[in-house]
C-alpha cells in the first residue's frame, strides 16, 4: 500500500507537472517543426541533427559573446542554414528525404565534435557558459498549486505553446497555410493553380529548422547552460512520433508531446521516489520508457493518422 | 566495363568532393589539410601495423554495411544496425563466457548463431510493426536503439558487471573466442575478416540467386507490383529485417569473439551507423561495400593518427555526412560531371 500512496503522491506533487513541461518542451518544438515540414511535403528526419546544432550554436555564441538570448538568435540562424541544406537537397534535386536527413545528422554530429576542442578546448561536454533564467508571472505565481507549476518557469515553456498557437494559426487560418496544405496534400494541383510548390515546400522546411533549433537551444542554455555531445538524445525522433500521433497538426502535436512530457517526468520521479528504493544500476531501465513508450504509440496510432499525401515524394514540374 | 564505370561514378566523386569540403574545414580552424591528409594516409596504410589495424577495423564496417545495404535492397531502411550489433554482441557475451567446457569447434559457430539470432530478433521487431502497423521502420529501430543503449549500461554495471574502471562484461571462453590470422606487434587480425567477406558472398548469392531472395527484392523494387505477383509483402518485410538485423548481430558478434572478448559500451561505437554510409558509397552491392567499408575503416584508423596534429577525428564524420548527401542527392554530382564533361 505504501507503495502505491507513494506513487500517487506524485500527482499531487506540482512539481511533476513542472517537471513534465519541461520534458514536453523541446517535443513540442521539434513535431512542430515535423508538422511545418511534411505537411509541405518534406519528410525531415533532420530535425534530431539540427536540435544537436541549435544547441551547440547557442553555447558558442553564449560563450563568445555572454549574451544569452543572442546564443538562441545565432542558434535560430544555424537551424536555418541545416533545413536550407535539407530543402535543398530534397527540393531542387529531388533526393531521398530520409536519406538527406540522415546526411545531416550526421554532419551535425561531425561539426558539433569536430569544433568543440577548437573552440572550447576540450572534448565531450563544455564548461557552463550561462543560462535563460526562469521568468516569474506576477501575480501568477501567488497562486496555489498552478502558480507552483507555470508561475515560475522557463520562459521557452510559454514561448514553445506561443509557437504552437502561431503554427496553428497560420496553417488553418491563412492563405499562405492553405497552400501549405494543398502543396503536400497534391502539389500538381496548386501547382496548376498557380501556386509556387517549391518555395511553399521551402518555407516549410526552413520553419521547422527554425523550431528545431529552438528545441536544441533550450536543452543547452535553456535548461543546464552547457553543451554535451550527442545530447540532442533522439528528441527528434520522439517528436516526429508526436507529430504523427498528433495527425501532422499542430495542436495535437502539442498534446502527444504534452502526454510523452508526463511520461518522461513519471518515469523520472519514479526512480526517485524513496519508498521504491531504486538500486543505481536498474535506473537505465526506466531510461526505456520514454523510447518503449514511443515504439508502442507509433505501432497503435500510425494506422489510424493519415500523413498528407505528398509526404516524401520529390515534386518535379512536367515540363 | 561502362556500366561498371557508371555505377561508381556518383560515389567516387562524392568522396572526392567531401574531402576537398573537409579541407576546407581544416583550413578554417587554421591547420594545413594537406598534412593533415597524408597523416591520415599514413596512418591507416603507412606500416604493416597499420595495415592490419585498418582490416581490423574494417572487419566489422563490412558486415554493418552489407546490414544496411541488404536492407535498402528489400526496401527497409534499417537505421538500427548499431543497436543490433551491440544487442548481438551483448546476448552473446552474456551466454559465451560460460562456454569454458565446450570445444571450439561447437563454441564458435553457436557463439556466431546466438550473435546473428540476437541481431535478427532485434530488428524483426521493427520488420514486424512495420509489416503489421505500418510504423516506419527509422522510427522504430531508432528507438530500438536507444533502448539498446540502456539495456547494455544496465547489464554491464549489473547482472554482467565484472571489475573495476569501464562498466563491462566478464571475458567470453577462449573456446568461443576466433582464431587469430596474423599478429603485428599488439595488433591481431582474427579471422572476423574472413566471417564478413563470406557474409558478402551470401548476400551475394541469396540476391542473385535464389527465389526467396528474388521475392525479397521485388518486394523492394515495388511491393505494389509484388503483392500482385502474389509475393506477401508482410513476410518479405519482416524477412528482410531479420537477415539485415543477423548481419549487424554478426558484425558485434564477431567484434566480440575476435577483438574484445567482452561486451564494452563502445564495443559498437557509431560502426552502425558507419554502415549507411558504407552501402550508400557501395550502391549496396556486397562488392561495392566491401571496397567502402576498406575506406571508411582507413579513415577511422588514419583518424587516430590525425588528431595528434590537433585535427579531429570527428572529421571523419563530417566527410560521411557530405558523401551520403551526396549520394542521396546523386543529382547534384551528377550535374557537376556533366557540366565539366560539356566544357571539356
Amino acid at each position: 500500500m505504501r507503495v502505491v500512496e507513494a506513487v500517487l503522491s506524485i500527482f499531487i506533487n506540482p512539481q511533476f507537472y513542472k517537471i513534465a513541461l519541461t520534458v514536453a518542451t523541446p517535443l513540442i518544438f521539434a513535431s512542430l517543426g515535423g508538422v511545418f515540414s511534411e505537411i509541405t511535403g518534406v519528410v525531415n528526419i533532420a530535425l534530431e541533427g539540427i536540435i544537436l546544432m541549435g544547441a551547440f550554436t547557442s553555447v558558442v555564441f553564449t560563450y563568445l559573446t555572454g549574451n544569452v538570448w543572442f546564443g538562441v538568435l545565432m542558434a535560430i540562424v544555424a537551424g536555418l542554414l541545416m533545413a536550407l541544406l535539407h530543402a535543398w537537397g530534397s527540393i531542387k534535386w529531388a533526393g531521398n528525404q530520409v536519406v538527406l536527413g540522415t546526411a545531416l545528422i550526421l554532419l551535425s554530429q561531425g561539426i558539433t565534435g569536430f569544433l568543440m576542442e577548437p573552440i572550447f578546448g576540450q572534448p565531450g561536454q563544455t564548461d557552463f557558459v550561462g543560462k535563460i533564467d526562469e521568468i516569474t508571472i506576477p501575480g501568477l505565481a501567488k497562486v496555489p498549486f498552478i502558480g507552483q507549476v507555470i508561475g515560475e518557469i522557463s520562459p521557452f515553456v510559454y514561448i514553445a505553446f506561443g509557437c504552437v498557437a502561431f503554427g496553428w494559426w497560420l496553417i488553418y487560418k491563412t492563405k499562405l497555410g492553405l497552400r501549405m496544405r494543398a502543396v503536400g496534400e497534391n502539389p500538381e494541383a496548386a501547382d496548376t493553380l498557380g501556386v509556387n510548390v517549391y518555395a511553399i515546400r521551402y518555407f516549410g522546411v526552413l520553419m521547422s529548422g527554425v523550431f528545431a533549433s529552438l528545441a536544441g537551444a533550450y536543452l543547452s542554455v535553456g535548461e543546464i547552460g552547457q553543451f554535451k555531445e550527442l545530447m540532442s538524445g533522439g528528441r527528434g525522433f520522439i517528436g516526429l512520433a508526436a507529430m504523427i500521433v498528433g495527425k501532422w497538426n499542430p495542436i495535437g502535436a502539442m498534446l502527444s508531446s504534452l502526454f510523452f512530457g508526463f511520461f518522461g517526468a513519471f518515469a523520472n520521479q519514479l526512480q526517485s521516489l524513496q519508498q521504491i528504493q531504486v538500486p543505481a544500476n536498474v535506473k537505465p531501465l526506466f531510461d526505456t520508457i520514454p523510447f518503449i513508450l514511443t515504439i508502442v504509440v507509433v505501432a497503435g496510432v500510425v494506422g489510424r493518422s493519415r500523413p498528407p499525401k505528398a509526404d516524401g515524394v520529390p515534386y518535379e514540374k512536367s515540363a | 566495363m561502362r556500366k561498371v564505370l557508371e555505377s561508381i561514378l556518383v560515389p567516387v566523386l562524392a568522396v572526392l568532393i567531401a574531402l576537398l569540403i573537409s579541407a576546407f574545414v581544416i583550413v578554417a580552424i587554421g591547420k594545413n589539410p594537406l598534412q593533415a591528409y597524408a597523416v591520415l594516409v599514413r596512418g591507416a596504410f603507412g606500416s604493416k601495423q597499420a595495415i592490419i589495424d585498418t582490416l581490423i577495423k574494417t572487419t566489422p564496417l563490412i558486415l554493418t554495411g552489407l546490414a544496411v545495404g541488404f536492407g535498402f535492397r528489400a526496401g527497409v531502411f534499417n537505421i538500427g544496425a548499431e543497436g543490433q550489433m551491440a544487442m548481438g554482441a551483448l546476448i552473446a557475451a552474456s551466454i559465451a563466457s560460460n562456454f569454458g567446457n565446450i570445444p571450439p569447434v561447437v563454441a564458435i559457430p553457436l557463439t556466431l548463431v546466438i550473435g546473428m539470432g540476437a541481431g535478427a530478433g532485434w530488428a524483426a521487431i521493427a520488420g514486424f510493426l512495420k509489416a503489421k502497423t505500418g510504423a516506419h521502420e527509422v522510427v522504430t529501430t531508432i528507438m530500438l536503439n536507444w533502448i539498446t543503449t540502456f539495456v547494455a549500461s544496465f547489464m554491464v554495471t549489473g547482472p554482467l558487471a565484472t571489475g573495476s574502471g569501464t562498466p563491462k562484461s566478464p571475458e567470453i571462453a577462449a573456446s568461443a573466442q576466433l582464431p587469430i590470422l596474423m599478429k603485428v606487434g599488439a595488433m591481431e587480425l582474427s579471422a572476423g575478416i574472413i566471417i564478413s567477406l563470406l557474409a558478402a558472398v551470401f548476400m551475394y548469392v541469396f540476391l542473385n540467386k535464389t527465389t526467396v531472395g528474388y521475392e525479397v527484392k521485388a518486394v523492394g523494387f515495388n511491393p505494389y507490383a509484388a503483392e500482385y505477383g502474389g509475393i506477401s509483402v508482410s513476410k518479405n518485410v519482416v524477412l528482410a529485417m531479420a537477415i539485415s538485423g543477423a548481419l549487424a548481430g554478426l558484425a558485434g558478434v564477431t567484434e566480440l569473439m575476435g577483438v574484445h572478448h567482452r561486451f564494452l559500451g563502445e564495443l559498437s561505437g557509431g560502426k552502425g551507423f558507419d554502415g549507411i554510409s558504407i552501402a550508400l558509397i557501395g550502391q549496396n552491392n556486397p562488392i561495392g561495400i566491401i571496397f567502402a567499408a576498406l575506406l571508411i575503416g582507413a579513415l577511422r584508423t588514419g583518424s587516430n593518427e590525425m588528431q595528434f596534429l590537433g585535427v579531429s577525428k570527428y572529421i571523419v564524420i563530417i566527410v560521411q555526412g557530405i558523401v551520403i548527401f551526396l549520394v542521396a542527392a546523386d543529382r547534384i554530382v551528377r550535374t557537376i560531371y556533366l557540366r565539366k564533361k560539356v566544357k571539356s
